[in-house]
């Protein structure tokens, strides 16, 4: 075993991008993905606090506390880069330029509904900036581990959590598959080692399509 | 001797006269970057109570305004988010803090418009979600629908930028620019805490990011004073 649950997620997720696509990346396992770009991909990484073109994590010693990502971890600029203020942030993202957006989740639904702010009653971190990058990023690409803490599913017919917004997701990544949100449903196109057919489906909460193409990876 | 003439630089104590129990306080920052250290260590050491607090988050425990939340100075919070600071999710859980959550490129935009004199803006971010739609007016613009938000203003706004000139000019670093040129517009009264105050003529017109009429007073910052969650 080379890498860890968390690193393949975020290694597969990274597949995802193609040179020149303008990217926002949540916070947990999406923010790992620049670590995995494909050789020769090169794309924008936006950030909603006002960055436009973040590189790679400073040296040990040369953080800068006034370049921070969204999480609030110091980050670095590329060239080309540009600093604005939040609503200009906004204003890239609401204008639907973001091509893609990687987010974490509580719940998604077989429709591509995404439920990832708050557990009525028990943890309530409230929206930030996922409702704008879910309802207007032209790819929605949700990151997150397959089941609950309590083993209950996370991808399910109808979410019960309130939601961030509707129909939005288009592919979902899991430690244990990837699926791809359709007009039909979900369809189920990897299984991840060492999960089974059998493991998967049994962990999920909505139907699932095969793909013909089902890999195991 | 630093020129005063437009009787702006001010000391932090004069600053917090302004600042009193129960006022609205809007505040700059992007969990804790960009949020003025001096000014909150100011607020909070003047014991300022039942604050409604404005501002992008709750920040950390210890870091920005997290400060004066997790001290329980504030009993209303406007903000996009309080994930990263538990103390607000407890006192929320507790009935001892009231969180309105917006999101956050509509609490900026709600800000902007409150900082620029417009009535409201049209957003059709969560206009189809009943946790952020209730309560709000929908009006259909073109045949499209969009949520009717409300400008945001305060008694006090207070910001952090880098350098700042005696009329109030003000320009920011990187990325602790964030909300703080519309927290600036916003305020009934506007305290800017400027790392550096620079003599005027300094700053490059081009340059400056906030024009100095929306700024009533500068204090000097003594710079940050916490320590932020990756050292």
């Amino acid at each position: 075993m080379g890498l860890g649950v968390r690193e393949r997620m975020a290694k597969r997720a990274a597949k995802e991008l193609r040179s020149g696509m303008i990217v926002n990346l949540g916070i947990g396992i999406p923010s790992m993905v620049p670590d995995y770009l494909p050789e020769g991909v090169r794309v924008i990484f936006q950030s909603e606090n006002g960055i436009l073109g973040m590189g790679e994590s400073p040296k040990k010693g040369e953080e800068d506390a006034n370049l921070c990502n969204a999480g609030g971890y110091p980050v670095t600029v590329i060239k080309g880069a540009s600093y604005s203020d939040s609503a200009t942030a906004f204003a890239m993202i609401r204008k639907g330029l973001i091509d893609v957006t990687m987010l974490g989740a509580l719940q998604v639904s077989e429709k591509g509904d995404l439920a990832n702010w708050m557990i009525p009653g028990r943890r309530v971190p409230g929206i930030g900036g996922a409702m704008e990058l879910a309802q207007k990023a032209k790819k929605v690409v949700v990151v997150m581990n397959h089941v609950n803490k309590h083993g209950e599913p996370k991808i399910v017919k109808a979410c019960t959590l309130p939601l961030t917004a509707r129909k939005c997701v288009h592919l979902i990544i899991t430690d244990m598959a990837v699926m791809e949100v359709t007009t039909e449903g979900l369809l189920l196109t990897e299984i991840m080692e060492p999960y089974d057919l059998n493991d998967v489906l049994q962990c999920t909460a909505a139907p699932l399509m095969i793909s013909k193409s089902l890999k195991r990876v | 001797m630093m020129n005063n003439e437009f009787g702006k630089v001010i000391s932090l104590h004069e600053a917090v006269q302004h600042i009193d129990d129960g006022c609205s306080l809007m505040v700059g920052g992007f969990g804790g970057i960009g949020s003025p250290p001096s000014l909150i260590e100011a607020i909070l050491n003047k014991e300022v109570k039942n604050m409604t607090l404005i501002c992008n988050d709750t920040g950390f425990p210890d870091i920005g305004v997290g400060r004066l939340v997790s001290r329980g100075r504030v009993k209303k919070a406007i903000v996009s988010h309080i994930g990263s600071n538990p103390a607000a999710g407890k006192l929320m859980h507790e009935g001892k803090l009231e969180v309105e959550f917006s999101p956050q490129g509509v609490l900026v935009e709600r800000i902007r418009a409150g900082g620029v004199g417009l009535g409201g803006i049209l957003v059709d971010i969560g206009v189809d979600n009943e946790w952020v739609a209730k309560g709000k007016q929908v009006i259909e613009v073109d045949g499209r629908r969009y949520l009717l938000e409300l400008p945001l203003t305060a008694d006090v706004s207070i910001v952090y930028a880098k350098k700042g000139d005696p009329f109030g000019n003000l320009i920011y670093d990187k990325s602790a620019r964030n909300t703080n040129p519309y927290v600036a517009m916003a305020g009934h009264i506007t305290i800017a805490e400027v790392e550096e105050i620079v003599p005027l003529g300094q700053l490059n017109p081009e340059e400056i990011i906030t024009p100095g009429i929306f700024i009533n007073h500068i204090v000097q910052s003594k710079g940050v004073n916490w320590k932020w969650a990756w050292e």
